[in-house]
């Protein structure tokens, strides 16, 4: 009995290959995108576990100070009294401009440390050569590409088991690098402890245990970047599955005089059902095998872009490869069954509750306007749920949670709203053929709502985003030309150059002030504390958000210290709070400034009260003020005369440039998906027309029986669909804007620790409406085309008697 | 001067509204649908076109209609002549001239009982208030007017489907098959109906039926067998 069943069904895709082509391509879309971003972020957190496994810092405890650096001296007590630990430091190195990081570990102490071990065995070095003299360093090859030419550095040893822009070396040679003496940033604690060995509390009280889970912080402070990723993913792959609702649903339309012919001729109802479940698994598996392969292409293109994101927002080691995994193409079947099952399963609930007996082919017009009230009270419920759930919650997940409940009820409120604009259009049409136009427009909107709500969710999230990033924008390029108020920024080649060259330009510039900064510990995360000088630059210039009086003044008489928005945020730190960043080294908060950009912690103080505590710091790097006309003239002159590289001389505008390009690659991903996410919404409104092109002819036929030309029923097909998109368009906009909002104001909070003011970019929003209304023209052309041209015959055809 | 195979003139009032002369009709891949098929129809005529399925009828219908394109002879309606009009002037004959009753009603299904009574007269600019109420009354319509296609009964459609042809106050109505979608009685109830509000209009009628019963009603009648008149 299946076979013929089989085949009837089948007859009809067989008829209408155009609808199964649209389902496969729904299907297709909406694994493809989602897959495309899994694929980047299990891309990404497979290369922190690598980076982790590979130092295998990701098993390890770890003992970290409560402020400042743990003296060499604790580590001798520990090691004394039984502890296996190993000694690591760690700090940012700059060389020509680009940030190093320098991981130094105690390989005596722990000579097993798997990268080491790979090394000895892939390349021949003995892990004994890295720790005599004059040591080793360890690193990628793209990154020695760049460090061959540092000629009093220590050998280099090319692995591939070393994270990208990291150096890894034994603790004494990194001392060196940094300058850093006798200075430690935190202990492993190594496997295999004796079991006698006193408590911590016992030999190191200030030092505090951090567990293996608490000590990844790549994976910490990425996620909100992957988690926003995955949002645009799942957006994607939510308008992806409009279309499979609209194709299943019309299919399944259209095949009720067969199903009900079938079971009349005595095929079980549960026989039925059970045969439509699997043709669309077969449909499942087949679209989500091409959207597998869809989505493997976007990742591959857009993971370089992830990757130099990640790398420079969050200083992450990412590679920019990518790699098939199962458990990849296991999920993204998944994704695409499950997704399947929840589009059709209206669809497959009404055949399985289909009477027998019910009037054939009764049409959508009243019964599915009834639905509409009901749909915009589940809308709204979505929308003040999303936001009670913020309200009690709170935090990022609170906040993904509610921009979806706000998203998802306004596209169910939507048809509701268009129903309303367009009955209010009816009552005030004079013409017959407006009134007609009006109320078609009406009758569609069943067939069309989905289409219109993926468009509406698409152009949210584009003005939404596209706000979101525009806002950005304009503040970080005016908070650069603040921050970046120096006209040149120079870097010596070691410290007794520095100084020569901070006295060099004493005589030759308005200001030399000094870059000088270490890295310490505050809340078991780095804390950069930069040292400034007293200068009206800062006090000029600086983008403070919040402040006490005479801020500057405190700062300069090192009673005070400022911090960036990030560390204010995490922390809940505010002016007139306290802070200590060394022990018994504590400082009053005087104020906050904005820090875009920047994952991490920081904080400026008073450079003599910074030097006082850690008088070894780097003095390599200084902003030099000068008149902005002789600035060239004056790096020119620093080059030749204390025979730096040209890199090492960088004037306010290439940093402006430089840092500009970093931003830009930043929203590179984001703007992709939007564009994508935008396709797919197009191509759900000409999906949707050509599906309900069969639909459409019995309503446009007596039309054109009653005098109305084809052309002009031609031009009307596609006003109406303009008419519509414009529509979805405005109601599109406040939710863009409500978007955008939140974004700034909880997400980019959440996710970045910085907030910023929202500008609005009217323009941009025009154009946006404008591509919308192009999209679905061009979806409305095809349709409108077969009417003009194609033959009376096709339109007869609904008059005849023997249909 | 041609020889006709074969030509029907049906002689009622003086002058004459449509003429069909010596029509041809072949679909691309098929055989012959009308061949040399003439038929004239004065002011205020009814006539029945009769046959088989397949034989032509409707085709007929829907050349008279302006709804399709012959491939040989010409028909002509009032001071129209077919040949002579393109899309624009066929869509304004049928605008104007002539109303066309369905089988199937083909009713607008997003538009009001009342809105689909009006909607043809309204595009022909012959919109008469006081003639549709008179129209929605004889048909019965009156308690019907604010509901959907979709909610009425078989008989009911049609009885919208006929008031909007005849609101328009047509030259020529035609109907195909009309009550062939509905039972006995219904069907007697409708064409009774149909066939007094035509001559109430002064309207000429071609009309399409299998029905011996309602041709009979009509005052001529022709058949239509494999494509020409018997």
């Amino acid at each position: 009995m299946i076979w013929p069943v089989l085949s009837a069904l089948w007859s009809h895709w067989r008829r209408h290959t155009n609808q199964l082509i649209t389902l496969l391509t729904g299907l297709a879309l909406a694994t493809g995108l989602w897959s495309a971003v899994q694929a980047i972020n299990t891309e990404a957190r497979a290369s922190y576990q690598r980076a982790n496994a590979q130092l295998s810092f990701g098993q390890l405890d770890r003992l970290y100070p409560t402020t400042g650096s743990i003296p060499l001296s604790r580590y001798v007590d520990l090691r004394r009294n039984g502890w296996q630990v190993a000694a690591v430091l760690t700090d940012t190195l700059r060389v020509s401009g680009h940030s190093y990081d320098v991981l130094g570990v105690d390989l005596l102490a722990y000579p097993t440390l798997p990268a080491i071990a790979e090394v000895s065995q892939t390349v021949g070095v003995a892990p004994v050569d890295a720790l005599t003299a004059p040591g080793r360093l360890f690193m990628r090859p793209e990154t020695a590409q760049n460090l061959r030419k540092q000629g009093s550095w220590p050998p280099i040893i090319e692995t591939a088991s070393v994270p990208l822009d990291t150096i890894l070396t034994d603790i004494g040679v990194a001392e060196n690098l940094l300058n850093r003496k006798e200075q430690i940033s935190y202990l492993l604690v190594l496997p295999n402890q004796p079991m006698n060995r006193p408590s911590l509390s016992q030999i190191a009280p200030e030092l505090r245990r951090v567990a293996t889970q608490g000590t990844d912080q790549t994976t910490r402070l990425t996620d909100s970047f992957h988690l926003n990723l995955t949002a645009f993913g799942l957006l994607s792959f939510a308008v992806g599955l409009f279309i499979v609702h609209g194709t299943v649903g019309l299919a399944f339309e259209q095949r009720r005089g067969m199903i009900r012919t079938l079971r009349a001729l005595g095929v079980p109802l549960r026989l039925l059902t059970r045969i439509l479940l699997a043709e669309l698994l077969v449909c499942a598996l087949v679209g989500g095998a091409i959207g597998l392969g869809l989505g493997y292409v976007i990742a591959g293109i857009l993971l370089p872009d992830v990757a130099a994101t990640l790398r420079g927002l969050y200083s992450a080691p990412i590679e920019g490869t990518l790699s098939l995994r199962p458990t990849w193409i296991v999920a993204g079947f998944g994704m695409a069954i499950c997704g399947t099952l929840i589009a059709s399963f209206q669809a497959l609930w009404r055949v399985s509750r289909l009477p027998l007996l019910a009037a054939p082919g009764a049409h959508a017009w009243v019964s599915k306007g009834v639905d509409r009230p009901i749909q915009a009270i589940a809308g709204m419920g979505l929308i003040l749920g999303g936001i009670s759930i913020f309200g009690v919650l709170d935090g990022l997940i609170a906040g993904f949670i509610m921009l979806a409940g706000i998203m998802i009820g306004t596209a169910l409120l939507l048809p509701w709203c268009l129903e309303q604009v367009l009955k209010f259009g009816q009552g005030r049409a004079r013409s017959p053929l407006s009134e007609w136009i009006w109320a078609d427009m009406r009758a569609q909107l069943s067939g069309l709502s989905l289409a219109m709500m993926a468009l509406m969710l698409a152009l949210a999230a584009n003005i939404g985003v596209g706000t979101m990033v525009s806002s950005f924008r304009l503040t970080f390029t005016g908070w650069l030309n603040q921050r970046l108020a120096s006209e040149l920024y120079v870097t010596a080649k070691d410290d007794v150059q520095g100084a020569k060259i901070a006295m060099w330009l004493s005589t030759r510039s308005d200001a030399v002030l000094p870059i000088r900064a270490s890295k310490l510990q505050f809340q078991n995360k780095p804390l950069f504390v930069y040292g400034i000088v007293d200068d009206s630059t800062y006090r000029d210039n600086w983008p403070l958000i919040a402040q006490t009086p005479a801020v500057w003044d405190k700062v300069a008489a090192g009673q005070g210290l400022l911090i960036n928005e990030q560390l204010a945020r995490r922390e809940q730190i505010w002016p007139g709070d306290h802070i200590t960043i060394l022990e018994n080294w504590t400082f009053s908060v005087v104020g906050v400034y904005s820090d875009y950009g920047n994952p991490t912690a920081q904080a400026i103080i008073s450079l003599p009260s910074l030097l006082n505590h850690l008088p070894d710091l780097p003095n390599q790097r200084f902003g030099v003020r000068v008149a902005p006309d002789k600035a060239t003239a004056l790096a020119n002159d620093l080059i030749t005369r204390f025979d730096l590289p040209a890199q090492a001389v960088v004037n306010q505008g290439d940093l402006k440039a430089r840092s500009l390009s970093v931003f830009n690659k930043t929203f590179v991903v984001t703007g992709a998906l939007n564009v994508l996410t935008l396709g797919v919404a197009g191509f759900a409104i000409l999906t949707s027309m050509l599906t309900m092109w069969t639909q459409r002819l019995p309503q446009v036929a007596p039309v054109w029986a009653l005098g109305i030309t084809r052309k002009q029923l031609a031009k009307l097909e596609i006003i109406r669909s303009v008419a519509l998109a414009a529509m979805t368009a405005l109601l599109a906009l406040p939710l863009g804007l409500v978007l955008a909002w939140v974004l700034l104001e909880i997400i980019n909070v959440e996710a970045f620790g910085w907030r910023l003011p929202m500008h609005l970019f009217p323009t941009d929003w025009l154009i946006l409406g404008l591509v919308a209304l192009c999209a679905a023209s061009i979806a409305a052309v095809l349709p409108a085309l077969r009417l003009k041209r194609g033959p009376p015959s096709d339109l007869l055809k609904v008059f005849t008697n023997d249909r | 001067m041609h020889h006709y195979p074969f030509k029907q003139t049906i002689k009622g009032h003086d002058t004459m509204l449509l003429s069909v002369d010596r029509i041809s009709k072949t679909y691309p891949g098929s055989r012959p649908v009308l061949q040399n098929v003439s038929i004239t129809l004065g002011q205020g005529d009814t006539l029945a076109l009769t046959g088989e399925s397949g034989s032509g009828k409707s085709t007929l219908l829907n050349l008279v209609a302006a709804l399709d394109e012959f491939d040989e002879g010409e028909i002509t309606l009032g001071t129209k002549t077919y040949s002579m009009l393109n899309d624009v002037g066929r869509a304004e004959l049928r605008r104007t001239q002539v109303a066309l009753v369905f089988q199937q009603f083909n009713l607008i299904p997003s538009l009001t009982v009342k809105q689909n009574l009006s909607f043809h007269a309204r595009l022909g600019n012959k919109n008469g208030p006081e003639w549709i109420a008179h129209l929605t009354e004889r048909l019965g319509l009156e308690a019907l007017v604010s509901r959907y296609p979709e909610q009425l009964s078989g008989g009911q459609q049609q009885r919208v489907a006929i008031g909007r042809a005849l609101a328009l106050k047509p030259a020529l109505l035609l109907a195909d098959e009309p009550t062939g979608n509905l039972d006995d009685t219904a069907s007697n109830a409708v064409m009774t109906l149909m066939l007094d509000l035509v001559r109430e209009t002064g309207a000429a009628l071609l009309l399409v039926t299998h029905s011996n019963a309602i041709a009979a009603q009509l005052d001529h009648r022709i058949h239509l067998a494999g494509g020409r008149i018997t």
